[in-house]
Parts: C-alpha cells; structure tokens; sequence
C-alpha cells in the first residue's frame, strides 16, 4: 500500500507476534486538548452532506473502537494505518468499501472482525468521510486559541508606542468591542478595519468596502481652471478619477499625467503603515487587550 | 513561412487528408519551435525561452497609439470555470491562421484572422476543480490538454475530435489538473497542480502517439534517493507535493527543461516535516529524454506560506562582469528574484522584489533566502509579507533583450498566518492566511545584472502580478483591472491603452497573418484582436 503511512510496521508488529491490540499511550492522532477535533467542525459536515447526527454518533463510536490503533483523528498511529489517507476511504462510496473491512476485519493486517451493527458502522463511515472532507477544505478549519497575548501589555502599548489612542478610545469608539467580534475577526479587523479578514489572498489598496463611514477613503480633484471637487474615492487609475459628491453624484475626470491635481486621503493609511512596525507580540497583547473591553 | 495559409481554406480538404506523424503537413513541426518567436505562437510562453519576447514590429512604440480592434469573440460553454460561462485563463497558441485555447472542461480552435470558431469541445461533466486551464499544447496536428478530473486529453486539432483520453492519476485525490502541456521534441511533458492534501507531486513526460508514460518525475525523493535527508521521514517526503502546475522553459543546447515546483505540504502546519523539504519550491533542470534532474536551486527552503515557486524560469542569454553567460531568471512569489547560471543552478544574485518582506533572516552565501522560523504560522497569528498570494503570482513575466530588463507584476501585502492544525500528524493545509491590506501593486522593470529596477509603475487603484509581453517594436504590454496597456519598455512610459469587458485573464500575445500584425487580449469569456488601423508597407 504506497498510501499507507504505517504499514510495514505494522506487518512487522504482527510477524513479531507482539500483542498488536494491547493499550499503550497514543503517540498521534489524539485529539487536541479542548477536546474538539480540528476537522469537526458544522462546516465539514455540512459540506460533505453528512448526516449530523450519524457523524456526531460515529465520532464517539469511532474513538471507542478504532481510535487506539488509527489514532483519535484518524490520522494513523504505530499500530494502524492513517485512515484519511487511505484509498480505502477517499475511493468510498457510502460504505462500500469501508464497511466490510469494518465489519470483517483485516486478520492479515492484524485488525480483529468488529461485533458493530450495520448503523454504527455507517455511522462510523459517515464520521470517517467528513474526516477527509475537512482536511481537503481549507474554509472548514476552526481557528485555534488566539487570545494568547498579554492585555495589560497590549493597554500600554495601546496608549503609548502604538499611539492607537490618537484615534481610538476604550470607552468611546471601541466600547465593548470584545464583545462584538470573536478573537480572530477582532484580531484581523483592528489591524485592518476595511474588510480583508476572511480566507484571503492579502489584497490591499482602495476598492474594498469601507467599514464606517470616517473610515472612506475621500478624494480632492482640481482641475487647471482652479475649480476643485471633492467627495468619496469611487475608483481611481491611471486614466481616471471618480468621486461621489456629497450630494452623491457621481463625477468622473480624465487624467493625463498630473492633470488634474489629484489628493487622495485614506484615514486608514496608518493601519497599512503599522503593519511595518508591529511585532507579533504587540498584535497578540493588543488583540487580548481589546478582547477584554466587554 | 511556408505554412501560413488560412485553415478554412485546408478545411473543406481535412478529410483528405491522411494523418502522418511525420509529416506535419497542417500542424506544428516540433522542431519549428527552436526558432525565434515571430509570426505563430506555437507553445505557451510564445516560444521555449519563457521570455515572451516576440521579434515583430510592423505594431511599435510610433504607431502604437493607432491600434484599433480587429474584432471581439465571445466564448460559452459548461463547467468552464467561470460564473455562469468560461473563465479563459490560457494563453492562447496561434499555427496557420488558427488560435487555439482553452478553459477548464472546453478547448476551441477560432479563426485568428476574423475571431469565428471553427471547433468547440466539450469535456463531459466531472467532478474536478474548474480554478482554470492554461492552455494547450500541439505535436503536429495533435492537442493536448489536461481535463479537471485529471485526464490527458489529445484531439485533433483540425476536427476538434477526441483521440485519446489517459487517466494522469486518481481524480479523487483531488489534484487540479490546470497545468498546459509543453511539446519538447517527441515528448508530451505534462505538470499536475493542487495542494488541497497531502498528495504526491511529480510531472512526466508522455508519448504524443500514445500518450504512454515515457518517464515520471516525483517532486519529492523517496527513501534512497538524494534529498531525503531532508525529510523527517518516509511518509512526509512521499506525500510532501512540490506541485508542478505552471510549464517551465527549455535549453535545446544544454538539451535541459527548466521546472519551477510548489510548495510542500501540509501547506501550513509544519510540524511533520522539519528540515528544508526538497525539492519543493525550487527550481530544477530536468533532462526531457530521461526525466533526470541535472541540479536544483531551492528558491523557499521548508516553505509555510503557500509560496510555490511554479512561476515562469526566463532563459537570458545575457552578460555578467564582461562574460557571456546563459542565465535563468525568476522572480519568484516568496518576494525575491533570482538569477541563476542555467548551465549548473549556481547563483549570481538575489535581490527582493518589494520592501515588506519579513520572512527571512538574510541570504545565505549560496543565493538561498533563510527562513525565520518566527514567521511561521502559529494558532494566534504570525504578521508575514507576502501573503499566501505572494508578491508575485503566475501570470507570466516578460524579459526584453534589447532593454536587458525583466518585468513582473507585484503586490506589496501583509496577511495574518494562522495555524489551525497543530495535530503531531497534521493533513491538507493545517492552517489559513487572513489579509491585513497592503500598498498596492506596481509594475516592476529589472535590471537583470543588478536585480533592481531600473523603473517602476505604481498602479494608483488596485493591482500586482500581471501577464507581460514585450516585442521588437519597443513595446511593453501588459494589463491593469480592465485595461490593457501598452508602455515604452526603456522608460515606463504610457503609450496607449484600451478598455475591455473585463479584467485581463491570461497574458497577450501577438501574432502575424498575411503581412498584418496583431495583438491578441483575452478577458473573462471574451478574445479581443487589435491591429493597427494602417499598418505600413
């Protein structure tokens, strides 16, 4: 099996006539210490079209009766192969595969014949599928603990090197914001409060959505005669300018080199400028110390 | 050129026609792809150097401003990888007076001179990623693509008919198969693509009759083999990917294929596999005939950023310190570009390509950037420049001999890197990046002695890695949102630009029938032929 990540030791374990099924610690695959399995998420299953509650009881029934030879996660220990690798279970089709193997066993391989009902091993099957589903799809995955920083750190670094304070305020504008966002969408949105902080490919500059309106990007235009405009950047290139009036009209200009003079004045340009200046442990204090304002 | 005539003229006599492999009597001799790149647009990069760089110049920086379009195609079709119709992100090849391209699912032959499709086929419904097709390659009068589901599709390229179909491998284990195959002597060499598991990377070469396997290539070395050592263990070196997605270039002297490969996985969650992952994001020089590798140059030693260095290696015949040396370029998404002695892989420079870059701890003496193990993705977050989209992408470079300089879009970007699998065993990618914004994006001209740019473009909206192509008639095109632009290479100056329905997809080319020079844009579903509107005698 060139997909079998522990085969041959197994094989091995087994000519040897070692005890294969004895308990000892598990080395891999167990399940992290909040107790959730990073693939469980309602993404995976939902995406895999899963049955919920059969997942949820093949979860339990899997740990109970597979997990100590193929590891908690399913991802392979010393004495069983990794299951979310196998071609058994990317190759199956609602159990057509898996479920004999479950229910007969590999006495070769040195796994017993299961005592399993036809439910509970498709059950287990339908657990094993969101398994794999969720390692191949980067949108299912649970953020881990984000909150790692120090907030009393992060309050002085607030108000003091970050200056953060010149325009943002506890009590004021920020009042409460731990409660309004989960750590890693607070996380992302004080450092850039426009957008951006979904599975992203990092992209900056104008275009993106403001989040409030003090933080729109505004544009001056003026023209040779000395007549200016100015209102809210629409989009900007080599070729053309457009703004939004504060009437909300919308004024597009030509432009041909410098003409006309053209001032662009994004409030957020500070957030971008920080981002060469941060250290990951003044982003980790000031996300712990936002946290906190309830 | 002696095969220039229009293929609706050939058409009505196709069926006459008796095939003969070595005739090439419609088709592409392979051996017409060593010359200098000029009238056709025979393989994907225009011709094997990579440079798209096309000797025409009846289209140049004085006339430049007179182009007009010739005419606009519209393209439909099913699963076409775009939303509610076809995404063409191929650049298109151009024989005889016939453009062929494709998009996921779809491949068509049009009539270059009026836009008109002449074949249209369809790939029957799968369940592979539409993310996009690159392109197809041509042997004679035979095409080659590669299906969604992971098939080496051949046609006929004067029918459009299916020849054969040739399962490359398991469409389950979900690779994408976008990459354009690239026709180098009698060999069919086909790349695979997708990181979404822990799959093994390799690329091959194929038979063009047959499709039979001539010889494979496993990105990754497995126990035995040199390299290994740089894996913790059999399992992460075989399925430790190095995706091979984005054709290279070739050296009909030194008779080596050039390879750029994508990152190792788990993509994010490094844990499995410590130590420096060969031959992942690297560039390697292959031997078409046997598939074995001459030398390396890794580019991103044990990568946790996504940044495969799968974009185009650019063959330079250029100088160095007074020597005439054959060179190869890239500039490569981790943020560094890089020139290598094509004849070895040994390095002459590495110069970064924006100023953000935070990643590395220096360079070492070897031309090699060093990680800093700081910057990896962790559970609350490392802040890394560039993001997993790099400071460049694949949409392919430019290099002008006759400026010396190098062009490339890029985008200077920051992104959070979380790690969301911290499994001692962790599968797919393990973890995801979350953008922070940026400055923008620029277009960058290069000095290839130097590494530095000699000018610079900043995009004042939104912009980064573009498809560049330079010609003869000093002229830079490139695109930007919904434009196409030309610019004067020397200078960055603008010369001309155009608006189409959609933003560029794949890179232009240029091509020359019946003594009329066009330049072929393409956007979304939509080709776009420009010429000029009085060309010259």
């Amino acid at each position: 099996m060139g997909f079998s990540r522990n085969g041959k030791v197994a094989l091995l374990i087994v000519a040897a006539g070692c005890a294969v099924f004895s308990y000892s610690p598990n080395l891999r695959g167990q399940a992290n210490p909040a107790g959730e399995t990073v693939e469980g998420t309602r993404a995976a299953i939902q995406g895999s079209h899963e049955d919920p509650a059969a997942v949820a009881r093949g979860e339990t029934l899997y740990r109970a009766n597979c997990g100590n030879c193929h590891g908690m996660t399913a991802k392979g220990t010393d004495r069983g192969s990794d299951l979310i690798r196998s071609p058994l279970l990317i190759d199956d089709d609602n159990g057509n595969l898996l479920a004999p193997v479950v229910r007969n066993g590999e006495p070769d391989k040195g796994m017993a014949k299961s005592n399993l009902t036809d439910q509970q091993i498709s059950d287990i099957v339908a657990w094993l599928h969101v398994q794999f589903y969720a390692a191949d799809h980067r949108t299912t995955y649970a953020f881990r603990d984000i909150l790692t920083g120090d907030p009393k750190r992060g309050e002085e670094y607030f108000n003091g090197a970050g200056k953060c304070n010149t325009c943002h305020s506890a009590t004021g504008d920020l009042a409460g914001i731990g409660a309004k966002y989960d750590a890693h969408a607070l996380q992302q949105r004080w450092l850039y409060p426009r957008g951006g902080f979904g599975f992203g490919r990092g992209r900056g500059g104008f275009g993106a959505a403001a989040s409030s309106p003090r933080s729109e990007t505004t544009v001056t235009v003026t023209l040779s005669n000395g007549h200016a405009y100015s209102g809210t950047l629409d989009r900007i290139d080599d070729f053309f300018v457009s703004l939004h009036d504060p009437d909300g009209t919308l004024h597009t200009f030509p432009r041909n080199g410098d003409e006309p003079k053209v001032v662009v004045n994004d409030p957020l340009k500070v957030h971008v400028e920080m981002l060469r200046k941060y250290t990951d442990q003044e982003i980790h204090d000031v996300t712990a110390y936002l946290a906190s304002l309830k | 050129m002696k095969n220039k005539m229009n293929i609706r003229r050939l058409l009505p006599f196709a069926a006459l026609v008796v095939a003969s492999a070595a005739a090439f009597s419609q088709g592409l001799d392979p051996k017409s792809l060593l010359k200098p790149l000029g009238e056709s647009w025979p393989t994907y990069n225009g011709d094997y150097s990579a440079r798209r760089y096309s000797s025409l110049t009846q289209i140049n920086s004085s006339n430049v401003n007179t182009l007009t379009l010739a005419w606009a195609s519209r393209f439909s079709g099913s699963n076409g990888g775009g939303r509610g119709g076809v995404a063409i992100k191929a650049t298109p090849l151009m024989i005889n007076g016939v453009l062929y391209f494709s998009a996921p699912n779809n491949v068509w032959a049009v009539d270059a001179l009026t836009g008109r499709e002449i074949w249209h086929y369809e790939y029957p419904p799968n369940t592979g990623s539409t993310i996009g097709n690159r392109g197809v390659g041509i042997y004679g009068d035979w095409l080659y693509f590669e299906s969604p589901d992971s098939n080496l599709i051949s046609l006929d390229a004067r029918t459009g008919k299916l020849r054969w179909k040739i399962q490359i491998v398991d469409p389950k284990l979900d690779y994408t198969s976008t990459a354009a195959p690239i026709v180098v002597g009698n060999h069919i060499l086909v790349g695979i693509g997708g990181d979404h598991i822990d799959n093994p990377g390799f690329f091959e070469s194929r038979d063009p009759e047959t499709g039979e396997l001539q010889w494979k290539w496993n990105t990754t070395p497995r126990k035995g083999e040199p390299g290994f050592d740089t894996w913790p263990d059999e399992y992460a070196a075989e399925r430790g990917n190095g995706t091979t997605w984005i054709p290279g270039s070739y050296d009909p002297e030194l008779n080596l294929y050039y390879l750029g490969t994508g990152n190792p996985d788990p993509v994010m969650a490094d844990q499995s596999r410590k130590g420096d992952d060969l031959y992942t994001c690297s560039i390697v020089a292959l031997n078409p005939d046997t598939g074995k590798m001459a030398w390396y140059f890794q580019v991103s030693p044990h990568d946790t950023h996504d940044w495969d260095a799968t974009e185009s290696p650019v063959l330079i015949d250029g100088t160095i310190d007074g020597r005439p040396r054959k060179l190869l370029a890239q500039a490569s998404r981790d943020g560094y570009f890089f020139l290598l002695d094509r004849t070895n892989g040994k390095n002459i420079l590495t110069t970064p390509l924006i100023d953000s870059l935070n990643w590395a701890k220096g360079i070492n003496s070897l031309g090699v950037p060093i990680p800093d193990p700081a910057k990896y993705p962790t559970p609350d977050g490392t802040l890394v420049s560039p993001p997993t989209g790099g400071a460049t992408n694949w949409p392919p470079p430019s290099f002008d001999p006759e400026t010396g300089l190098f062009y490339v879009g890029t985008s200077t970007s920051w992104s959070e890197f979380y790690k969301t699998d911290t499994d001692d065993h962790p599968e797919g990618w393990g973890g995801v990046d979350s953008g922070t914004g940026g400055e923008g994006g620029a277009l960058l001209a290069i000095d290839y002695k130097t590494g530095k740019p000699a000018w610079k473009h900043q995009w004042p909206g939104v912009g980064g890695a573009a498809a560049m192509l330079t010609t003869a008639g000093k002229l830079l095109f490139t695109s930007n949102t919904d434009y196409v632009i030309a610019f004067d290479p020397a200078d960055g100056k603008i010369l001309w630009h155009t608006s189409l329905m959609a933003p560029s997809t794949a890179g232009p080319i240029t091509y020359m029938i019946d003594g009329r020079q066009y330049l072929l844009a393409i956007g979304g579903d939509s080709l776009y032929a420009f010429t000029l509107e009085k060309p010259a005698e």
